[in-house]
C-alpha cells in the first residue's frame, strides 16, 4: 500500500503544473472557429424580415412597428447561443462572435436594439418587407458604392 | 469604510454553495469544472461548502421551477449576510428557454435579489471565473447595451442633398 502511495506522488509530480493563470493571465483555451458567443447585429444589412425572431427558441427577439421604423430588440439575457438567428438571416446581418465574457451586474447590458427603416403600406400604414432587394433599394435608396 | 472592510473580507476567501433550481446539469458541470485543478478556483480561496449556513456566495443555476422556489427563498435566508448571489447560465439570468413556462418563475431575480449574472448556455468555465473576477473587482465588465439605427427619412434626404445617394422613392 505504501508503495502505491509513492507511485501516486511520483505520477502527480510528473504532470507538472497544469493550472492555467486565468483570469489574471491569458486564457488557456481561446474559442475556436465556429464558436457561438454573443450575437452581433449589423443594422445596415438587416432588412427587417423578422426571420430571426421567428426561429429564436426562447423568443428573445422582439419586433415592434412604429410608423416607418421596425424596432428589433434582442434581450440576450435569455439567449441560448444556439445560432439559429445567424443561420436563417438572409442578409447575414446576425453573426455569432467569439465574445463569451458577458458577466454583468445589470441585465440591461445584454440588450441590443436596432431600428430598421421599412416601407409602409399606403392603405393601412403598417411596415412591410419590400418584395425584392431592388424594391428595398427603391425605398431606402442605394449608395453607388453598394453595386461595385 | 464598512464597504472597504467588506471588500477586504470577501477577497480573503469566498465559500460558495451551489444550488440547482431545475438546471439541465450543463451549468452544474461547468461550475464543477471551475473547481478542477485546471482552472483551480481554490487558489482564490473559493471553496465549495455543503451547507448554506457556511457560505458567502450562492451560485444558482436553473430557471427556478415552481416547486423549488420556496426552498430557494429559505436557502437565501439561511446564508449569513453579507452574501452574494451569482446567476450561472441563461436560465437564471433571464429564464432561458423556459422564461414564460407555467412550471418556472422565469429567472432568478423574480425570487431573490441577484448580484451578478453570468449568461451562457452553459457559460464556459473561463466565463464563470471571469464573472468571479468582475465581482471581486479584479476585472471590469465588457458588455454594454448596443443601440443602432438605419438611415431615417431625414437622413436619406440629407444624403441626397449631399449627392451621396442617387435614388429614393417615398
Ligand atoms: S442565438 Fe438562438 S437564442 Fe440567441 S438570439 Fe439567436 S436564435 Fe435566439
Ligand atoms: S437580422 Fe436578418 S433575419 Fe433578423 S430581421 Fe434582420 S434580415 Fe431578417
Ligand atoms: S443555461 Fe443552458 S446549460 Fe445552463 S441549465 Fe439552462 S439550459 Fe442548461
Amino acid at each position: 500500500m505504501f508503495k502505491s502511495k509513492i507511485k501516486e506522488v511520483i505520477l502527480c509530480f510528473k504532470a507538472g503544473r497544469v493550472t492555467a493563470p486565468f483570469p489574471l493571465g491569458p486564457e488557456p483555451n481561446p474559442p475556436q472557429d465556429g464558436y457561438r458567443g454573443k450575437i452581433a447585429v449589423d443594422v445596415e444589412k438587416c432588412i427587417g424580415c423578422g426571420g430571426c425572431a421567428n426561429v429564436c427558441p426562447p423568443r428573445s427577439i422582439k419586433i415592434t412597428d412604429t410608423d416607418h421604423t421596425r424596432i428589433l430588440e434582442y434581450f440576450l439575457s435569455r439567449c441560448t447561443y444556439c445560432g439559429r438567428c445567424a443561420e436563417v438571416c438572409p442578409e447575414g446581418a446576425v453573426t455569432m462572435t467569439r465574445e463569451y465574457q458577458l458577466a454583468t451586474n445589470d441585465l440591461n447590458d445584454l440588450y441590443i436594439r436596432s431600428e430598421i427603416y421599412m416601407g409602409t403600406c399606403g392603405r393601412c400604414g403598417r411596415c412591410f418587407k419590400p418584395k425584392t432587394i431592388l424594391d428595398r433599394m427603391m425605398v431606402t435608396g442605394f449608395q453607388p458604392g453598394d453595386l461595385s | 469604510m464598512f464597504k472597504k472592510l467588506l471588500d477586504k473580507a470577501f477577497l480573503k476567501s469566498l465559500w460558495v454553495y451551489h444550488a440547482n433550481t431545475g438546471a439541465c446539469n450543463g451549468c452544474d458541470i461547468e461550475v464543477i469544472n471551475v473547481l478542477t485543478p485546471y482552472y483551480d478556483a481554490e487558489r482564490f480561496g473559493i471553496k465549495l461548502v455543503g451547507s448554506p449556513r457556511h457560505a458567502d456566495v450562492l451560485l444558482v443555476s436553473g430557471p427556478v421551477t415552481r416547486q423549488v422556489a420556496p426552498a430557494l427563498r429559505r436557502l437565501y435566508e439561511a446564508v449569513p449576510s453579507p452574501k452574494l448571489v451569482f446567476a450561472i447560465g441563461s436560465c437564471p439570468s433571464g429564464g432561458g428557454l423556459w422564461f414564460d413556462s407555467y412550471a418556472t418563475l422565469g429567472g432568478l431575480n423574480k425570487v431573490i435579489p441577484v448580484d451578478f449574472y453570468i449568461p451562457g448556455c452553459p457559460p464556459r468555465p473561463e466565463a464563470i471565473l471571469y464573472g468571479v473576477a468582475v465581482a471581486l473587482g479584479l476585472a471590469s465588465k465588457k458588455v454594454a447595451p448596443i443601440i443602432s439605427s438605419q438611415v431615417h427619412p431625414e437622413k436619406i434626404l440629407q444624403k441626397i442633398e449631399q449627392g451621396e445617394m442617387t435614388h429614393v422613392q417615398k
